[in-house]
């Protein structure tokens, strides 16, 4: 299970989580969208991820998640190709709401370089008094 | 931190449940309380609550109450009887919409005009102003008033458990009215919560059966709370005006801003049934009869060139295939490869009952057609969409 305090976050409220990397293998991230954001959105009922193979620009929409309300856009956090995306996700995108920081995660990046991102405590203070309670941090595996 | 918003009298309420809230037409209204497709599930299984204190209540009373609204409104308001409720239009000098409108008959010479929020004033003034030369006051009873919406099939159920109101005076009072169990859709009747005026309608925005219930502002926190007692067991839910939207979307009703406004028509619209021409002079009269006759295919007058009209347009529901939504502001298409848009998606939702996507939209008349294929511009993808009759949903009626 992940240490929650692990995740690193954008200020587009993505949350990026290294995974273990194996010998000589590649470093790989998983990458979905905060509580916060899933709860700003309201019901998820569409997800569009990039394609497995699909090369992704740090900054630039890579996907889509709407809601029954609005849309939001999926920034890619950093440089890579993508490995893997969710298609439980795809299929029931309420995962979005019901487990964002498990379940519901989008996509699995390889990646050469990590860019700057948030820290937890970083991503806390960004939401000030929309921090992350302690019910969403215990849903994030902390 | 100060907001320059207004607060709902019902606002502590949404609070306590934990609501979330948006900046609608000034006001902090609730736009969630849990999960729109839950509220929205309810209202269609179950009921639910809603808080629409926003709205404006204009209060129209005098002896020529009846004339001054035949003459201010689209609708031939004097034909309804005490109790009747009746969907109008407030129409500009040029026959456009300044604002869709429910009229309640309260008294013999007494009306309710009810008003979207974001044309409290518009409205407000228009009535004002067309009052001149008529015996009849316009007062705005909108600080006063809250009103809530109980919507959905279990309804009724829901206002007869709640102990509070009573129907006693109902019959007496409004003599063309009914008890509840017999009120028609439509119809209104004057009940009472704690011992003051509680107008209860069978009306309202969702596409089920339900009323609306116009009360005194410091009664409403306490007949709210009455009303989830008796309701939550039987599943009322409390819903914002997100599960509003996409339920009147389903149901196929226009919202002002989006499919109505001062540059349409009662016509483009699709509601041409509104205006009575049956009956005297009424604002915007002139110009709906002039551009009826200045049709282009019935004019045979070529010595004076009618003013360049603009483009034809009508209202239409769409349905689309998969999840991806058509949403308000999108253009449409005749086909994938064409660049000419030849229409406009005006409110667009994946509709959660159907399932579907679906959509309304002005269309050049020429693609009008139920059925018809167009392609429309979804964040850059081209999507297929097929012209379909509204409403999208329909409630299975008893």
């Amino acid at each position: 299970m992940t240490e929650y305090s692990a995740l690193k976050f954008t200020s587009e409220h993505e949350w990026i989580r290294l995974e273990p990397v194996s010998d000589d293998g590649p470093a790989t991230a998983t990458i979905g969208i905060t509580s916060y954001a899933a709860g700003q959105l309201g019901d998820v009922v569409y997800v569009d991820l990039p394609e497995v193979g699909a090369e992704i620009a740090d900054g630039t929409v890579v996907g889509e998640i709407e809601s029954t309300k609005s849309v939001g856009e999926l920034f890619a956090p950093l440089n890579g190709i993508v490995v893997e995306k969710n298609s439980a996700v795809e299929d029931s995108p309420e995962l979005v709401n019901s487990d964002p920081f498990g379940e519901g995660w989008l996509i699995r990046v390889e990646f050469a370089e990590l860019p700057e991102l948030l820290t937890f405590s970083e991503y806390q203070a960004l939401l000030g008094d929309d921090a992350l309670t302690d019910a969403e941090t215990d849903r994030a595996g902390a | 931190m100060t907001a320059d918003f207004t607060l709902s009298p019902l606002h502590d309420v949404h609070v306590e449940a934990n609501a979330t809230f948006t900046d609608f037409a000034g006001w902090q209204m609730p736009v969630r309380y849990s999960s729109d497709l839950t509220e929205h599930a309810a209202v269609r299984t179950a009921a639910g609550i809603f808080d629409l204190s926003h709205m404006a209540e204009l209060s129209i009373r005098g002896p020529q109450a009846a004339a001054f609204l035949d003459y201010a409104l689209a609708g031939k308001l004097s034909s309804i009887a005490l109790g009747q409720a009746k969907y109008s239009l407030l129409l500009t000098e040029h026959g456009t919409i300044v604002d869709d409108v429910v009229v309640y008959r309260t008294g013999d010479s007494a009306f309710l005009v009810v008003a979207n929020a974001g044309n409290h004033l518009a409205a407000l003034e228009a009535l004002r102003e067309r009052s001149t030369g008529f015996d009849v006051e316009v007062t705005d009873q909108s600080d006063n008033t809250a009103l809530i919406a109980v919507q959905g099939p279990r309804a009724r159920h829901i206002v007869l458990a709640t102990a509070g109101i009573s129907f006693a005076e109902a019959a007496e009072q409004a003599p063309d009215a009914h008890p509840l169990a017999a009120l028609k859709y439509y119809w209104s009747l004057q009940a009472s919560y704690a011992g003051e005026p509680l107008l209860v309608a069978r009306t309202g925005y969702t596409g089920e059966d339900g009323f609306e219930l116009y009360v005194d502002a410091a009664l409403a926190p306490a007949l709210w709370r009455e009303l989830m007692a008796a309701g939550e067991p039987l599943g009322l839910t409390q819903a914002g005006l997100a599960s509003r939207d996409t339920l009147r979307l389903e149901a196929g009703m226009p919202l002002y801003g989006h499919e109505l406004g001062l540059d349409t028509t009662p016509a483009q619209a699709g509601l041409g049934r509104v205006p009575n021409f049956s009956k005297g002079d009424f604002v915007g009269r002139a110009a709906l009869e002039a551009a009826a006759t200045s049709d282009p295919s019935t004019s045979s007058d070529m010595h004076e060139p009618p003013e360049p009209a603009p483009p034809p347009r009508v209202l239409v529901g769409l349905v689309g295939n998969g999840k991806r939504a058509a949403r308000a502001g999108y253009p449409l298409f005749a086909t994938d490869d064409s660049a000419d848009a030849i229409g406009e998606i005006t409110s667009g939702v994946l509709s959660p009952t159907l399932g579907v996507p679906i959509a309304l939209a002005y269309l050049d008349p020429a693609f009008a057609e139920t059925d018809t294929e167009l392609s429309v511009d979804v964040r850059g993808k081209r999507l297929t969409f097929r012209v379909t009759p509204v409403p999208f949903y329909r409630r299975k009626r008893d």
